[in-house]
């Protein structure tokens, strides 16, 4: 067996097992144990500890943290859950003690109204801007007259 | 009206450079206080050290108070801990302990090695006076007035500087309304 056998055999393997790494590696996320009475309240727990933003982590959701103030929100979350109390509640317990900044979906309110229309408001200007320029260029361009249009014709003919 | 529009891209690029440099010279770490200017949230815990006695917000003294949040596995509540002892004497408030998601004996231990600063500390080793207080990390002091409203949340280590800056001003101001409302009860 000589070694160009070896190498061709060594790519595919390679690629094989990188493959499999990454395939595993995407999971990484911290797991809790909690169980549900039913799925529609496992569905609002893992929607709202993905929706919560970790005091503590600026890049992260309660869901992927595993720092200490996470998993108590996290249970904080599932024992209010459990209690029956609604989403809009549960929300509003941790606004009130760690304030909009847990908010990943920030609440329509006069600080944020930039965040929310902005997008809009520049669409609208993108628009005008472009009518302006679209106007601007109609006027400009006027029929030619007979004489243009001889000159044209004798340019091209040659 | 062309000439506006030749300079519109400039003028939104240099706005634009103003919002984004100003975004530069933010802390992304300050995180604004949800509770300045609420009332100091109700408790009801253990002494640290002695478990039998229950404390609450009516054994605060009155006047101005500091409720430092600690913890024997936080190592900034450990190089903030000789600062705290040189406060502890200042006669204008009183300091309290929040002893966070800790063990009672350890933090016993705590207090006994490196001496104690606080009035009275309180036991909370579920977290749930910290997680009331929007506590989300180990040290944090918050300044609450005579009306029992928290003026200032300040998380991170209490030194020299920080006290001079931002602490000593408010003081000053929360002593000054102190005086004055015992003045109004008084006449």
């Amino acid at each position: 067996m000589n070694m160009q056998i070896i190498q061709r055999l060594l790519t595919p393997i390679s690629s094989f097992f990188i493959a499999l790494f990454m395939a595993f590696s995407i999971n990484a996320a911290p797991v809790d144990t909690y169980e549900f009475p039913d799925p529609v309240t496992k569905k609002r727990f893992q929607q709202l500890v993905y929706e919560l933003r970790c005091p503590k982590c600026q890049n992260q959701n309660l869901a992927d943290s595993n720092s200490m103030i996470a998993v108590d929100l996290r249970k904080q979350v599932y024992d209010m859950l459990i209690d029956g109390r609604s989403d809009m509640e549960i929300v509003n317990f941790m606004v009130e003690r760690y304030g909009d900044y847990v908010l990943y979906r920030p609440k329509v309110s006069a600080a944020t109204y930039l965040l929310w229309f902005g997008p809009i408001g520049f669409i609208v200007i993108g628009g005008i801007v472009i009518a302006l320029f679209v106007r601007q260029s109609k006027e400009q361009s006027q029929p030619l007259s007979d004489e243009q249009k001889q000159q044209l014709n004798e340019i091209l003919k040659d | 009206m062309n000439k506006v529009i030749r300079f519109l891209p400039l003028i939104l690029f240099v706005l634009l450079g103003i919002l984004l440099f100003r975004g530069l010279s933010l802390d992304p770490n300050a995180m604004p206080s949800a509770l300045e200017g609420k009332k100091f949230p109700q408790f009801s815990l253990t002494e640290l050290q002695q478990q039998s006695k229950v404390l609450t917000t009516a054994d605060f003294q009155p006047g101005i108070k500091l409720v430092n949040v600690w913890a024997t596995w936080c190592p900034g509540c450990k190089y903030e801990h000789p600062f705290l002892l040189k406060i502890a004497n200042d006669k204008r408030f009183a300091l309290y302990g929040v002893n966070y998601k800790d063990e009672r004996g350890e933090a016993l231990k705590w207090l006994q090695q490196y001496k104690n600063p606080y009035q009275f500390t309180m036991f909370d080793g579920e977290g749930k006076l910290g997680m009331d207080l929007g506590v989300y990390g180990a040290p944090e002091t918050f300044i609450v007035d005579h009306n029992n409203q928290i003026r200032k949340r300040f998380a991170g280590i209490l030194d020299e500087v920080v006290w001079q800056q931002q602490f000593e001003p408010l003081l000053k101001q929360l002593q000054q309304e102190y005086q004055d409302s015992q003045a109004n009860t008084q006449g």
